[in-house]
């Protein structure tokens, strides 16, 4: 089974789903400036979101650590974990990074298709 | 309340708005410090300027911790006058300006240098002067008293000359200056005219087993004997002090701290009246003879006759004068709870109620171990309530029974079981009723501290702390009052949970029980058992420690490999662009030029960033993930191994040279801090472990900073633990002295297996040897005496540990299953991450920061000349 990331253009075939371990990211390249952080849980519910920590600006959050806060799924940022809601982006302890923005990633559409096909 | 530069400058002879009225209060010492906090509180305030007219050159300090200043911490961390108090209230604090008249027809007073301050209420807290025996030479240089920050500088500068310090006075004050003598290197000894030390607060047991502890800390006691005299050298300087018994002990100091008097010229050159034995008289409500003048603290005899030389008293004067001044006179001061609890040398000693059993019909219900130094009496009157008593070394009980004692009801359960060691009392939780004082700095009851709670939406200590001040003073009741809030809390159905997370209602502690009980292996089956949700990045790491530490295998195989935060996942310390530190092991600090050679070519030839770390190792920095392994397998190759510093686990062990090389060395530091580097490495805890071995008593190593620490002497190895640096440095404790060497490392063993039996997630040993029950006694029984009866299971699981121990890396590297994580992208394995880039800087490289451009790293960087350029091939 391979993973595939939208990019708002068409999908990507990044990976095949045992490249994932379940509760654990890895990151994902999509351009020089674009990075993804993409996840499996223990269920093999897929998640991919920005590789960017808004907090310290590193690209770092595919080495987060995946959980559940209430039943949202969260994402922990490795750097000053942070936790961020999987489902809508949103940093559960901080509204705003550092430099003013909103603390809210970006959500990629993400599927598991059958091996070959990237659309 | 805000006025304008303009009127506080007239405070002064001339009249100006008389709609605002003066106050003065002459001395701002803790006492004077809590009036002004109880002043301003009042609604009755405003309308009034406060002038407060001070002798000493700084703001309000805590004077009873003033020996902390030998312990590294500053005349600032001591202040009691919070940073924009003074200028919030709009109060004029003149330092340096005592006052040396009052013209009470005149209605003002002046200051030394000569300023005239005009009052319409004056509040005297000149607190006391340090009594010093009229013996000849009690001034000559090298003679000091112990009030004062000065005074204790002065002794500090007077110390790092001196061999041998003698302090004159066995007393509270007197222990303490002692401690700060011993603090500062000097040899130390106490003279004492009572037969016993804390002639006041102790009987004849407690005060035999206080001095056999302080003499085991090396303090030399010399009681029934008083000064006679100071000698003197030819340049003047004190040489030894004569003793009333016709001794003379030889002293490069002497240290006057044998009580102190009132401080009541002021009052006395005005015409108020003050007690026989000194001290400004006052009534319940703190006023003196002249109705416009107040008296507070130490400087005065309160309404029961008594001048009080304790700072909770001397508080409750504040707060009565506070509200006398506010309005309709209430509640006054009639007397205090001279009860006392604390650290004198490190041993705790407590005094409560009436001691001495004074009352007719008291009887005393005794406990005494001196083998463990333990001294437990209660005073117990003829009805059977509680009316007193002394504790040595022990103090645990402090906190419940000082409010039983005060309650003076008959007691509920058999004395003995309050007295008795905690394995042996029966006894539940002892009930106190709601009108017992549980804190006796500001006077709050239990009943106070249940309605805070209760009706006051207080769902915390901090808040209680905050709403009703109680535990804002010593801090001796804080422990109770955790306890009464808990029990409120739960009574009212709010839920206490110590539990590590809102995955699991266990502690870390109860976690590792129930893994190493049941055998569990995996987070999954753990979190599904035992917790809910899907566990979180606190939860998830502290079980993936405890299934190291319970030797669990490779922590990156399996389910575990999903657990570990990103230094444990990664093997490496992750750094703020994202790239990775790498510190190989060296142990002891001891490494070969060869071994430098080879980090400093790995280091070379992958541009890394090199620095030495304060734990003796090197510390290489700018690798990125996909870096890690081929830098790593180099560091194999060339014999070195994970050192473990991304990980909450052993670091290193310190050591200076020791008597190999430094002429001053009794012992081998280097080979034992080797030998228990390589015992311990690998061993996963609830957060780091440091440690270090002085080869002397000179402490090169700084072992006393350690969470275990060793200082060689000549008869063996001391051992320290719970030391900490960092942000809350404490100074470890002597566990154990003059150890051979295999007892020394079945002491550290079961040390550092209980420690990560019992601790909490990412508690340091400092602060779990600190909430630790019985503390150091108790440790000490555990791991000497077995008095748990885990000694050989902690055996067990140290040598399980030291046999299975496997280097990471190495491990790492001949496992491609454990190698598929370090690649920079999933689907660009070979692509170095263009987010981490660098720029050169002091011939190394630094992270780019932001809007700079900077380039990756990719091996092999080029060198040119002498001039470091970081180019990408």
């Amino acid at each position: 089974m391979t993973v595939q990331i939208h990019d708002g253009t068409r999908w990507h075939a990044v990976c095949t789903l045992d490249d994932l371990q379940p509760g654990r990211g890895v990151a994902v390249l999509l351009s020089d400036d674009e990075q993804i952080a993409l996840f499996r849980d223990r269920s093999d519910a897929l998640y991919a979101v920005d590789n960017r920590d808004p907090f310290s600006g590193a690209q770092v959050l595919s080495r987060g650590l995946l959980g559940s806060r209430g039943d949202r799924p969260t994402l922990a940022s490795p750097m000053y974990k942070q936790v961020f809601d999987l489902t809508d982006g949103r940093c559960l302890d901080e509204d705003t990074a550092p430099d003013g923005a909103p603390a809210v990633l970006r959500r990629w559409p993400v599927r598991l298709a059958p091996s070959g096909g990237a659309a | 309340m805000t006025k304008s530069d303009g009127m506080t400058e007239n405070n002064g002879m001339t009249t100006d708005d008389r709609s605002i009225r003066d106050l003065v209060l002459v001395g701002h010492g803790m006492v004077g410090q809590r009036f002004l906090e109880a002043w301003t509180e009042q609604p009755a305030a405003r309308g009034w300027r406060v002038t407060v007219l001070a002798e000493e050159p700084r703001p309000a300090y805590d004077r009873v911790h003033l020996s902390a200043l030998f312990d590294g911490r500053t005349a600032e961390d001591l202040s009691l006058c919070p940073p924009g108090f003074l200028a919030e209230h709009g109060i004029d604090l003149r330092l340096g300006d005592p006052v040396t008249a009052i013209d009470r027809a005149g209605r003002t007073v002046t200051t030394r240098s000569g300023t005239e301050v005009r009052y319409d209420v004056l509040v005297l807290a000149t607190g006391s002067v340090p009594f010093v025996p009229p013996v000849p030479g009690k001034d000559a240089a090298g003679c000091h008293v112990y009030r004062t920050i000065e005074d204790l500088d002065a002794i500090r500068a007077d110390a790092e000359a001196a061999g041998t310090g003698v302090v004159v006075g066995g007393g509270l004050l007197g222990l303490e200056a002692a401690g700060a003598l011993k603090a500062g290197g000097l040899a130390t000894h106490v003279v004492e005219f009572a037969p016993r030390l804390m002639a006041v607060q102790v009987d004849d047991g407690g005060g035999a087993v206080l001095r056999r502890k302080i003499e085991d800390l090396g303090v030399t006691v010399h009681t029934s004997a008083g000064a006679s005299g100071v000698v003197t050298g030819p340049d003047g300087r004190v040489t030894a002090l004569a003793l009333s018994d016709g001794r003379e002990l030889p002293a490069d100091l002497v240290v006057f701290s044998a009580g102190v008097r009132a401080r009541d010229q002021l009052a006395r050159d005005c015409g108020l009246p003050v007690g026989e034995r000194g001290g400004i008289v006052v009534d319940a409500h703190c006023r003196t003879e002249d109705p416009d003048i107040l008296a507070i603290g130490e400087c005065a005899q309160a309404a029961d006759g008594r001048v009080y030389g304790l700072v909770a008293p001397g508080y409750q004067m504040a707060e009565t004068a506070a509200r006398t001044l506010a309005g309709p006179a209430g509640e006054g001061f009639t007397g205090a709870d001279t009860s006392t609890k604390l650290k004198l040398l490190g041993v705790d000693v407590a005094s409560f109620g009436d001691p001495h059993g004074t009352a007719e019909g008291a009887l005393d219900v005794l406990y005494s171990d001196s083998r463990s130094g333990v001294y437990r009496k209660l005073v117990i009157g003829p009805d059977g309530a509680l009316l007193g008593g002394v504790l040595v070394g022990d103090t645990e009980a402090y906190g419940t029974l000082r409010p039983l004692a005060a309650a003076g009801k008959p007691l509920t359960v058999a004395p003995e079981q309050l007295v008795l060691p905690a394995g042996f009392a029966s006894a539940g939780p002892v009930a106190l009723p709601d009108d017992a004082v549980l804190c006796s700095c500001h006077n709050v009851t239990q009943g106070a501290v249940r309605a805070a709670v209760r009706d006051q939406g207080c769902d915390s200590v901090a808040a209680v702390k905050k709403c009703t001040r109680a535990g804002t003073g010593c801090g001796s009741c804080l422990k109770q009052l955790a306890t009464v809030v808990t029990e409120e809390l739960e009574a009212a159905g709010v839920s206490t949970s110590k539990g590590l997370c809102e995955h699991f209602t266990h502690t870390r502690a109860e976690l590792y029980e129930i893994v190493r009980v049941t055998g569990i292996t995996a987070f999954t089956e753990l979190l599904d058992r035992h917790g809910s949700g899907e566990g979180c990045e606190i939860c998830k790491p502290t079980v993936a420690s405890i299934l190291a530490s319970l030797g669990n295998g490779h922590i990156l195989d399996g389910e575990q490999g999903a657990l570990q935060d990103s230094n444990d996942h990664f093997l490496a310390n992750l750094q703020r662009n994202g790239s990775y530190s790498v510190v190989p092991r060296v142990p002891g600090g001891e490494i070969t030029p060869e071994g430098l050679i080879a980090i400093g070519e790995i280091a070379r030839d992958h541009g890394l960033y090199t620095k030495i770390t304060g734990g003796q190792r090197i510390d290489l920095f700018g690798a990125t993930v996909d870096q890690l392994p081929v830098i790593w397998s180099k560091l194999v190759n060339a014999g070195f191994e994970s050192g473990h510093a991304y990980g909450k686990a052993l670091r290193t062990v310190k050591s200076c040279v020791g008597e190999t090389w430094c002429r001053y060395g009794v012992q081998d530091s280097t080979a034992l801090a080797i030998e228990l580097e390589l015992r311990y490495r690998g061993l996963r805890s609830p957060h780091k472990l440091k440690s270090a071995v002085s080869g002397c008593a000179r402490e090169c190593a700084e072992a006393q900073s350690k969470d275990f620490g060793i200082i060689a002497t000549s008869a063996g190895w001391n051992l320290y633990v719970g030391g900490n640096g960092g942000m809350t440095p404490r100074h470890a404790d002597l566990l154990a002295a003059d150890l051979d060497r295999e007892t020394l490392i079945r002491t550290i063993d079961r040390y550092l297996m209980f420690y990560i039996r019992t601790a909490d997630r990412l508690e340091r040993t400092s602060v779990w040897l600190e909430r630790l029950e019985g503390g150091l006694d108790h440790l000490r029984a555990v791991v000497l005496d077995d008095s748990l009866g885990i000694a050989a299971e902690l055996d067990e699981l140290m040598a399980r540990h030291i046999t299975g121990y496997q280097d990471e890396w190495a491990e790492t590297l001949a496992d491609p299953g454990r190698m598929r994580r370090f690649a920079s992208f999933v689907n660009a394995p070979g692509t170095p991450d263009p987010a981490v880039t660098f720029v050169p800087e002091r011939g190394q490289i630094r992270p780019a920061r932001p809007g700079e451009s900077g380039q990756t790293l990719t091996a092999p960087v080029l060198v040119a000349g002498a001039r470091l350029e970081v180019l990408t091939p």
